[in-house]
């Protein structure tokens, strides 16, 4: 019963807040409501007992990716005008990709109501998984022990991005001072001041 | 509490119902009285630390203080500029808010007194802390005003960069308890240093990273030394320039509800929780929550001394501590404990 009527909360307010990102007119509202699409998929995920891919869902794009993409949005000086004037041109493709979506939706119901199909995940791994193990252990053990090379890739492909972005944006400026840290920290008090007794009525030298 | 309920005649999706809403009243009440007593507090220490009086008029001692302020706010006008974004104007003040309690509900206070006892209860704290930015984010871009723009990006920028070496100090910690569960992580650490002393934080491996979580929690609540958000010098009030009334007594709760949060965070991952600081029975006379809260109030203190005494540090030299030092030293500190948990085979 509880189960039923968030199931349909969630779902609901998922969908809502989906339609949303593209109804909205302002691309800042339309971020918003994308974090609040995550937010709910992410009570789906708990739903369905996968209570680690959901935290996952909101520590990764909901507190990283998407924080980043607001962002970028609200630095943008977006002319809305512009924006629309493009929609009769891009509907051809759209209205291509929806259909292209739609079949794939289709295609994928079908399939899932044809039966499992057997690729040997689980069970050939080793690890079992069952309702009593939590999400993080037995994720973990698959992780580590069948898909560890897998993993290690995605680790590297990763690392190769990075590696990558920073070579592409990081360029040495000329003249820039940058800050010469230690020889702040470094810095006493006696180094830039110094206490005088001076007599009174006579002038100071400095 | 749902067995409670259901002795009472309800039926079992009622009773956990009604269960999880008086959990939930019977955290969030006494977290706004407390809010409301330890910015008393806050203010009693910092005139103590400036030699000075602090509040000391309505009721004995000031201790109405806070509360004659809520009823002030209350009674103000909430001025909402023309120019900004209205709906989002008034959210973002809830959102800070909301977000601020959510956390709460995996607190243990005392062995098994916890409104949620999930799996992931670590994960959940980290999932909830990383939404609080959005409050201050929205806040910033919704008024339509340079200031609290700035304010705005600062802040993302900041709680982003020591959110990732909170990450890794979490896991530091996860990796001694073997249990992302809240509760799982006070148990682990009774007994733990001669068997006999209750704190992860005596322990030398994790005493280092302990300091480091005291300072990142600092800068992940956006509070003095690293308050940038609301630098007054450069940023009039930050985020909240434009807020009057209610919506700003909002944004003041769910700040100081944060920093409690994060001191029970401290409290929790590295001085014991709900446990006595030392294994001897006589100590478990007290209850759990008594240690619990006498811990948290100690690590306020902390906070409070540090706000009153550290200069504010400079944006470059923030985001220098977040990135140059504590994340190479964090992600350091998982292999060193990983490695020495390995060797003592700790995992087997």
């Amino acid at each position: 019963m509880i189960q039923l009527v968030s199931f349909y909360i969630f779902a609901t307010i998922v969908i809502a807040s989906a339609a949303m990102v593209i109804f909205a007119r302002n691309p800042v509202h339309s971020v918003l409501w994308l974090i609040v699409a995550f937010f709910n998929a992410a009570g789906l995920m708990v739903l369905i007992g996968a209570e680690f891919i959901a935290m996952l869902l909101v520590i990764v794009y909901v507190g990283a990716v998407a924080v980043l993409f607001l962002f970028v949005v609200m630095m943008l000086d977006i002319d809305f005008a512009e924006l629309r004037a493009g929609f009769v041109k891009n509907v051809p493709l759209g209205l291509l990709l929806a259909v292209v979506l739609v079949a794939e939706l289709v295609l994928g119901i079908g399939a899932y109501q044809a039966g499992a199909v057997k690729l040997g995940t689980a069970e050939a791994g080793g690890a079992t998984i069952s309702a009593t193990v939590p999400n993080i252990e037995a994720i973990g053990a698959l992780l580590y022990s069948k898909y560890v090379f897998l993993f290690e890739t995605a680790g590297l492909i990763l690392l190769v991005a990075m590696v990558g972005a920073i070579v592409l944006t990081h360029r040495r400026s000329h003249g820039t001072r940058g800050q010469n840290i230690s020889s702040q920290v470094q810095r006493r008090p006696q180094d830039a001041t110094r206490n005088v007794n001076q007599p009174v009525g006579q002038g100071i030298e400095l | 509490m749902t067995s409670f309920f259901q002795t009472l005649g309800m039926s079992y999706e009622g009773a956990w119902f009604t269960a999880t809403i008086a959990g939930i009243l019977l955290i969030a009440l006494p977290l706004m009285l407390a809010v409301a007593l330890i910015i008393y507090a806050e203010r009693k220490l910092w005139a103590a630390f400036a030699l000075r009086r602090g509040p000391n008029v309505v009721g004995p001692f000031g201790v109405l203080q806070s509360f004659a302020d809520g009823l002030k706010v209350f009674l103000q006008e909430t001025i909402i500029p023309s120019a900004s974004n209205r709906g989002l104007f008034l959210i973002a003040p809830i959102i800070t808010f909301t977000v601020a309690l959510m956390a709460w509900a995996v607190i243990p206070f005392a062995d098994g007194v916890v409104l949620s006892n999930i799996n992931v209860g670590l994960l959940y704290i980290l999932a909830i802390s990383s939404l609080g930015v959005y409050g201050v984010v929205i806040a910033g871009w919704a008024s339509n005003s340079k200031y609290p723009f700035y304010s705005a990006m600062r802040a993302a920028a900041q709680m982003i960069s020591y959110e990732v070496s909170i990450g890794f100090i979490l896991i530091c910690v996860v990796l001694w308890a073997g249990t992302f569960n809240v509760g799982g992580i006070v148990e682990g650490q009774r007994s733990h240093i001669f068997g006999f002393i209750n704190a992860y934080a005596f322990n030398p491996l994790l005493f280092p990273i302990a300091v480091m979580f005291l300072i990142s929690s600092m800068a992940e609540t956006a509070r003095a030394p690293f308050d940038l958000t609301e630098a007054e010098s450069e940023l009039v009030a930050g985020y909240q320039t434009e807020y009057s009334s209610m919506a700003f007594a909002l944004f003041w709760l769910g700040e100081y509800a944060n920093v409690l949060l994060m001191c029970a965070l401290n409290v929790i991952l590295f001085w014991g929780g709900y446990l006595p600081p030392v294994d001897w029975a006589p100590l478990y006379a007290v209850p759990g929550i008594i240690w619990f809260f006498v811990k948290i109030l100690l690590m306020f203190f902390i906070f409070a001394w540090v706000k009153a005494t550290v200069p504010r540090y400079r944006y470059d030299q923030l985001m220098r501590l977040g990135w140059k030092v504590f994340l190479p030293i964090s992600l350091f500190w998982v292999f060193l404990v990983s490695g020495y948990l390995m060797f003592t085979g700790h995992f087997a």
